[in-house]
């Protein structure tokens, strides 16, 4: 094994935060040219563990090798001179401007006192054609997609002389081809000589892209395995330290009548005057779920909106149950049977600092049952909470807490229990799965599925497509507030749901109800 | 009940405890400086709260007003809301009362005190609701809407009391009829003359109301929920623009009675004046002193106008200077007021500080993902 | 990390509002000029930072009492909300008080009022300290001034500015109409526009008093000017007065008489301005001879009214044991009694005015003409 000198070498990285230990006495080492996945659930430590690297962090204990000699790395500047880049999950880019531009930016070349920008462009095309980057330095970063941004904060950390990268979450943002074409790309890295960790918790990229891979639980080093020895559920079972079932039981029933009617729905911004939604129309019926694809920002925040009333539509209807609820209130409509998990828990779902009972009450706490007169019964509310917390296994230090101390998962649990108890018809889930571990993902899902399984109608909309794959009876595509079409969940396909997401009609559907 | 008990839990006492000492020690090394004694200063201090049932009474007539207008403000904020206009809601409830108190006759007691009370209160609830409504309604930010409605309230009230109320000759409304005085005779006898009237205890009551209000009813849960995160509560269902409006109405009521008590308890006629009284301003520091909790509103106004009556003993028997007596006040209350302060001072040392420990993970890994 | 970084917000809000607070608390004592003291002079004084403890330890030995002797008596004084600071009466008062203490050997004490609440505590401080006079400084202590007297029969106590109907208070108003009355012969004599301002305070009697005594002086001596009264609505703002007084010089007034305390000092700025630009224009001042501050360029003449005389003379009576309380002793000093009037030096108005002057004065002490006060 230790045939050469490894490029990285981390030996006994410890890092304590007070009252917790990220990282417990880690070692690892990058080889030159492979591609090291770094497999771990949120808050395993893989994130603190990369600062470190990075200069971010200092460990409390450990050692850093680079090409054989120990470093102190006490600062990016110092990662950057070592050779070290990172490709961060959040761009950090001057969206105004050109992509030559931020490449340069802070190193630029200079011809006396001004840029030399001709210099800047052609060795940007020079990295960019080399690792079939495939970008026009002289654009405008506003002006190009996501997918291309990231390939500017490759190229960046490249023209900084980088041969190590680290990839932190470097799918979570792209569609489904643009995550195709960085696998290329990091392939075409590896094979001109550059090492790679790539933090990620998604199993098939791993096993697609990865030469080896070391899963961190819990700040320490479960394994370090070849990825071509292994496989999906010996990963999953070690990063979650227990046997972990993919196969859900969704079983093909016959769905219901249909319960929500969207028709014709159309939604100007609130800023430009443009259509955000235009002429949206779908069905979902009992015991169905509706899955809804398509790159975030195509309309998926309006839709929610129109249909749970929190902002007033252009034209169109929406009918839950034969009842039309296009003109009534946030709060009818929730009588009505309308239900929401929305996809920022903290901001929209929660009241963080509203203890956890008082939490668990927030879309019911009018209902008779937990107080008469305008007056609060607490006794019931608390009642009630411990119910749901016991029921949906929400770990908490208690129900007078603060719903802030607890975990992302917990707190989505929360939300789940309190919205699947109050017997929706309807229930609008948006990336219900947004952040959380494994096994949060698992129980959200079997929720879902259950909660289908007793006849609720349910719109799913996400980002993951393998979460709607594995969900949705059908899924739709949104794009530009617009439905390119809609599949069922047999026929489905990456290649259509690509085409489809990047605004081409599917041929043979109008783009209207099934 | 637990609110109730949490106020007594050590912590929650020990941060104010802590910010009062400092400040006096502060206060002491001010005065040191100016070659002042501080300790017959502070005993002066205690002795002029606490020295003869005069001045005990007298207190409670300067505590009073701050509790209104701490209450006023500390139920603002824990709406989310900053009610800076606690000012101009008590200017305008004195008004009210004034004019209600002087222009009606004939009225037994019974009715006129009450009625002139309501109004009051009402007027105040309604000044407050204006900004409210512009909040609500137009997104005026309340913070400067309260501050124009200041001045407003300050010369629309000199404006009516001249022109309705004025005492022939004198810079300052009629006296208000018999019947709507809410002072109390015998308890003024039984402390050597001291201004008492209802308004601590109805302060009191008020004190009790809030905690019902926002803890123990369906409306103050709403209230509470739109302070804190308006985003959820719009989802959740809750009417955010009326929550806003109900919010700056009873912050308003509340500082209309403190407006109340100080014609009908304690002048019995109303000044036309160039400045408001500035107790609105007062509430603030009584509200951040208290921590926005009614029992600890009330503390933080007993502690404000303590140390305001008994700093004129201080200028008076330890001869201090009114610039370093206010100065030494400024002190204890920017200490009580900065807990932040404190509780860095505090927490080193304790250990196993659990809220603090996931945010420190989320701090690491959101620095190293970007 | 965005969970402490929002409780460092918190933090912070907290400290600059803390701070604020602890400021405003500071700077009120500067800001507040009393609303009952309508105007106010600023002659420079050595003694402006006088503090008690200077004058409690004034040894009565080296005090020269010929004739009043006042040791171990005790006289405390009670300011309103314009401290006693306030370039204006209050001081004026307390500088009084401070003569008396060196010439008799009386001991004296202050107490500043910080909200009008406190006017009553205040005065029952010394009432019930046990001191031989307590004065309240300012017509707002009129009611508590009634109250704590009745409440105190055996206290004696003095008032200023206001009239308290009870046998042991003395009251002691001016006849601010009257000296008004001859600082307006002298502006209906200077007048070369027949026009002239005046600036007030707020509307309120007292200042009312000013205006109408003006008015009928220079109607007294030109008919055919006319005044034009201007109230900036303040008694602490000097850049309304300045405002104020723009607009009435704008419209061709030449001369301006202000009874608007702080505000006031307005008016002398822009006058000042405008005699930069060679505009000639006057200011009448008011209280003190406001010449000493603002120079002979500006300052036609004053309106003096002599609170300091008034305190040290009821003072120095209580000590010989002459204090006469009650609703038929109330002083008020006019122009026969020496309470107001102009200052002695006038370099600015000519003999010929002056001997006008001296006529109405006359005729008004004997009582020939009766001033109006309202």
């Amino acid at each position: 094994m230790e045939q050469a000198v490894p490029v990285v070498e981390l030996r006994g990285i410890t890092k304590r935060f007070p009252g917790i230990v990220a990282n417990d006495n880690i070692s690892l080492q990058l080889r030159k040219g492979e591609i090291h996945a770094l497999l771990g659930e949120n808050g395993a430590g893989k994130s603190t563990l990369m600062s470190i690297l990075f200069g971010l962090y200092q460990p409390d204990e450990g050692e850093i090798y680079v090409n054989g000699s120990r470093e102190i790395i006490d600062g990016p500047g110092k990662a950057i001179k070592l050779g070290i880049g990172m490709v961060h999950q959040h761009f950090k880019l001057v969206q105004n401007f050109t992509v030559a531009e931020n490449i340069v930016l802070g190193i630029e070349p200079r011809r006396g006192f001004s840029i030399n920008y001709r210099q800047a462009h052609r060795k940007v095309s020079e990295l960019s054609e080399q690792y079939g980057l495939k970008v026009d330095p002289k654009v405008q970063i506003q002006d190009i997609t996501v997918g291309m941004q990231q390939r500017v904060e490759i190229l960046k950390t490249l023209y900084r002389g980088a041969e190590i990268l680290i990839f932190d979450e470097p799918t979570a943002v792209l569609t489904v081809q643009e995550i195709h074409e960085l696998m290329q790309i990091l392939r075409n890295l590896a094979a001109e000589g550059k090492s790679i960790i790539l933090i990620t918790h998604k199993l098939k990229e791993i096993m697609e892209v990865s030469d080896r891979v070391t899963v961190i639980r819990r700040g320490r080093v479960i394994d370090t395995l070849t990825t071509s020895e292994t496989n999906e559920s010996e990963l999953a079972e070690k990063m979650v330290g227990r046997r972990v079932s993919f196969q859900l039981d969704k079983e093909k029933r016959e769905p219901g009548p249909t319960l929500l009617q969207v028709n014709h729905l159309t939604l100007r911004g609130s800023d430009k005057g443009r259509n955000v939604l235009t002429d949206v129309s779908f069905e979902i019926r009992a015991g169905e779920i509706y899955g809804l694809a398509g790159v975030d920002g195509n309309g998926q925040h309006e839709l929610v909106d129109a249909i749970t009333g929190l902002r007033p539509i252009e034209s169109g209807s929406v009918v839950l149950g034969g009842v039309d609820l296009t003109r009534k209130s946030v709060r009818d409509r929730m009588s009505a049977g309308v239900a929401q998990i929305p996809e920022d828990r903290q901001k929209q779902g929660l009241v963080l600092d509203f203890k956890v009972s008082e939490n668990m009450v927030l879309t019911t706490y009018k209902d008779s049952r937990f107080g008469r007169g305008g007056f609060i019964d607490e006794k019931a509310i608390n009642e009630h909470a411990s119910k749901l917390v016991g029921e949906f296994d929400v770990r908490t230090a208690g129900i007078h807490v603060p719903m802030r101390s607890l975990s992302g998962g917990n707190q989505q649990k929360a939300i789940i229990a309190r919205e699947l108890t109050r017997d929706p018809q309807l229930l609008i889930a948006v990336q219900p799965t947004r952040g959380l571990d494994i096994g949060a993902i698992e129980f959200v899902h079997e929720r879902l599925l259950q909660a289908k399984n007793e006849g609720k109608a349910i719109l799913l909309i996400s980002y993951e497509l393998d979460e709607l794959y594995k969900m949705s009876d059908r899924i739709a595509v949104i794009f530009d507030g617009q439905i390119m079409g809609e599949l069922d969940s047999e026929e489905v396909d990456d290649e259509k749901l690509g085409l489809m997401m990047s605004g081409n009609r599917l041929k043979g559907e109008g783009g209207g109800a099934a | 009940m637990t609110k109730w008990s949490q106020i007594f839990i050590k912590s929650n006492l020990l941060v104010p405890l802590v910010a009062i000492v400092l400040g006096l020690l502060c206060g002491a090394l001010v005065m040191w400086l100016g070659g002042y004694n501080s300790w017959s200063a502070y005993s002066a201090l205690f002795h002029k709260v606490f020295g003869s049932s005069y001045d005990i009474g007298e207190t409670i007539r300067t505590i009073t007003p701050l509790l209104f207008t701490g209450l006023s403000v500390g139920f603002a904020f824990r709406a989310g809301l900053f009610n800076i206009g606690a000012e101009g809601q008590f200017m305008i409830g004195m008004t009210a009362a004034t004019i209600v108190g002087v222009k009606l006759h004939g009225l037994p007691a019974i009715v006129h005190a009450p009625l002139a009370l309501v109004v009051g209160a009402l007027a105040g609830g309604l000044w407050g609701a204006i900004a409210g409504f512009l909040k609500s309604n137009r997104g005026v930010n309340e913070v400067i809407s309260c501050i124009m409605l200041n001045w407003i309230a300050l010369y629309l009230s000199n404006y009516l009391i001249s022109s309705l109320v004025l005492e022939k000759g004198q810079q300052r409304s009629e006296m208000i009829q018999e019947s709507a005085s809410l002072s109390i005779g015998w308890l003024s006898k039984a402390l050597d003359n001291a201004r008492m009237d209802w308004g601590i205890f109805i302060g009191m009551i008020c004190v009790a109301l809030f905690y019902i209000l926002l803890w123990r009813t369906k409306q103050g849960y709403e209230l509470r929920a739109v302070g804190h995160n308006a985003d959820a509560a719009r989802v959740s269902g809750i009417n955010v623009k009326g929550s806003m409006l109900k919010s700056m109405m009873i912050s308003g009521i509340f500082a209309g009675l403190g407006g109340v008590f100080e014609v009908l308890g304690v002048f019995h006629y109303q000044v036309v004046t160039a400045a408001s009284p500035g107790y609105g301003f007062d509430g603030i520091a009584v509200a951040l002193l208290g921590g926005n909790h009614p029992i600890g509103i009330l503390l933080g106004s007993v502690l404000f106008g303590a140390l305001t009556y008994g700093s004129a003993g201080m200028n008076f028997t330890a001869n201090v200077p009114t610039e370093i007596v206010r100065i030494v006040i400024g002190c204890i209350i920017f200490f009580v007021a900065s807990h932040g302060l404190i509780q860095m001072f505090l927490k080193p040392r304790k250990p196993g500080r659990k809220p603090k420990k996931k945010g420190a993970v989320d701090g690491g890994s959101d620095l190293g993902l970007g | 990390m965005k969970r402490t970084g929002m409780r460092s917000a918190s933090l912070v809000l907290t400290l600059v509002v803390s701070l604020v607070l602890v400021l405003s608390a500071c700077g009120k004592s500067n800001n507040n000029e009393g609303a009952a003291s309508p105007s106010a002079s600023s002659s420079p004084s050595e003694s402006a930072s006088a503090s008690p403890s200077e004058s409690a330890s004034a040894s009565p030995s080296e005090s020269a009492a010929p004739t009043v002797d006042g040791k171990g008596k005790k006289i405390g004084m009670v300011t309103d909300l314009g401290g006693v600071n306030d370039k204006s009466f209050n001081q004026q008062a307390w500088e009084a008080l401070e003569k008396i203490s060196k010439d008799t050997g009386a001991d004296v004490k202050y107490l500043e009022s910080k909200k009008d609440a406190d006017y009553e505590p205040n005065l029952n401080n010394f009432v019930k300290g046990g001191y031989d006079l307590t004065w309240g400084i300012g017509f707002l202590f009129a009611d508590a001034a009634k109250k704590v007297a009745d409440q105190n029969p055996n206290a004696k106590l003095a008032v200023i500015d206001t009239t308290v109907d009870a046998p042991n208070v003395e009251s002691v108003t001016f006849k601010e109409h009257e000296g008004s009355f001859l600082v307006g012969v002298v502006a209906g004599l200077t007048t070369k526009t027949n026009k002239i301002g005046f600036v007030g305070g707020m509307e309120l009697p007292v200042i009312k008093k000013f205006e109408a005594g003006f008015k009928a002086g220079v109607a007294a001596v030109n008919p055919d000017a006319v005044v034009t009264p201007n109230y900036v609505g303040d008694f602490s703002k000097p850049d309304l007065g300045k405002l104020a007084a723009a607009t009435l010089y704008d419209a061709g007034n030449d001369i301006i008489f202000h009874a608007a305390g702080g505000s006031g000092n307005g008016v002398f700025t822009e006058a000042k301005d405008r005699f930069k630009a060679g505009n000639k224009v006057w200011v009448i001042g008011v209280d003190k001879d406001q010449s000493i501050e603002f120079g002979n360029d500006i300052t036609l003449t004053s309106m003096m009214k002599k609170v300091d005389q008034a305190v040290y003379t009821v003072s120095q009576d209580l000590l010989s044991g002459k204090f006469q309380g009650g609703l038929a002793n109330a002083k008020e000093l006019g122009l026969a009694e020496g309470g107001v009037g102009l200052p002695d030096n006038n370099p600015n108005v000519s003999k010929e005015i002056l001997d006008k002057v001296e006529e109405f004065k006359n005729k008004i002490v004997s009582g020939e003409i009766k001033v109006p006060t309202e």
